[in-house]
């Protein structure tokens, strides 16, 4: 198996560095999550470590259950990490995102926001 | 646009902590806004630059990476300890996060999506030599190859040899062609006569 099919890795393309021109966020959503991640750890809600083990164990999870015809989608298990750690912690209930995720789920087309 | 399970979930979540008062929408635009602009491996090359051209920088940055770095005053860190690995004719350096995605952002950005990748996690550390060839790059032989992993309490750089005909440039212009993809040890330097 290779790592990088062609035109995965535009290493040439991502040059010079100081550009910094990368797209390191494929979809809004991520960025976002990302985000939220940094800003509810220097609320002092969660520290790093325990958000590194939770990404370990969800990382891994995935890794041994996880659908692998599918690829593998960094910035969703960042989100299931961050999901299952707030749950933990009683922070977001798991049920709570879920019902208002459907809510989302379900809205009208053209009722975005 | 976020119209996946997962986009809608995250804005769900988004919606759930503004409403318990834990974050506001602006402060996430903002984050995003940091990471963008102010984050990226451009701190990490003028860090290598600087060492190039400053002996006695360089040797700090090789005892104290954290200490060395600290006088840049990059934003963004996330680093409780940065450790710098200098490559040398007869040792090149390759930084990993086996487990998950350990990186040093302060100075680097964001990893790219090969380093977070499965496949670069577990081969890079059996067979980096064969891992890099992949990616492009050719190590001489001779070369001792060592893997480092990160982690959530040490974070590794590479420090890249300066290719002998960079030698005139300046500081800025060193920095201009330091890569990403040298700091993290995936790529050899001044090979490539278009950089």
């Amino acid at each position: 198996m290779t790592i990088l099919e062609d035109g995965e890795f535009p290493l040439k393309e991502l040059q010079p560095p100081m550009t910094n021109g990368e797209v390191i966020f494929e979809e809004p959503w991520q960025g976002r999550v990302f985000a939220m991640t940094i800003l509810l750890n220097k609320a002092g809600l969660f520290s790093w470590d325990e958000f590194q083990s939770q990404l370990i164990l969800t990382i891994e999870q995935w890794e041994r259950e996880g659908d692998k015809s599918e690829d593998y989608k960094y910035y969703e298990r960042f989100s299931d990490a961050l999901n299952s750690l707030l749950g933990k912690k009683g922070i977001v209930a798991g049920e709570e995102l879920v019902e208002r995720t459907e809510e989302y789920v379900n809205r009208p087309h053209g009722h975005d926001h | 646009m976020s119209n996946s399970y997962v986009g809608l979930r995250a804005e769900a979540l988004e919606s759930l902590l503004i409403e318990k008062g834990l974050i506001k929408s602006d402060q996430i635009d903002q984050t995003i806004s940091l990471y963008n602009e102010r984050v990226g491996p451009m701190n990490g090359a003028r860090v290598v630059a600087k060492a190039w051209k400053d002996p006695e920088y360089k040797k700090r940055l090789v005892e104290d990476g954290t200490g060395a770095i600290e006088e840049f005053g990059f934003v963004g860190g996330q680093i409780e300890k940065l450790v710098v690995v200098e490559n040398s004719d007869s040792v090149h350096n390759v930084v990993v996060c086996t487990l998950c995605s350990c990186y040093p952002w302060a100075v680097l950005g964001l990893p790219p999506r090969w380093y977070k990748d499965p496949a670069y996690r577990s081969r890079v550390v059996k067979e980096p030599r064969k891992v890099l060839e992949e990616m492009g790059t050719t190590l001489p032989k001779d070369k001792t190859v060592r893997v480092w992993d990160s982690s959530a309490e040490i974070r590794y750089m590479v420090l890249p040899q300066m290719p002998p005909e960079w030698s005139d440039l300046s500081e800025s212009d060193l920095a201009e062609r330091v890569s990403r993809d040298s700091m993290i040890g995936v790529e050899l330097l001044g090979l490539d006569c278009s950089a």
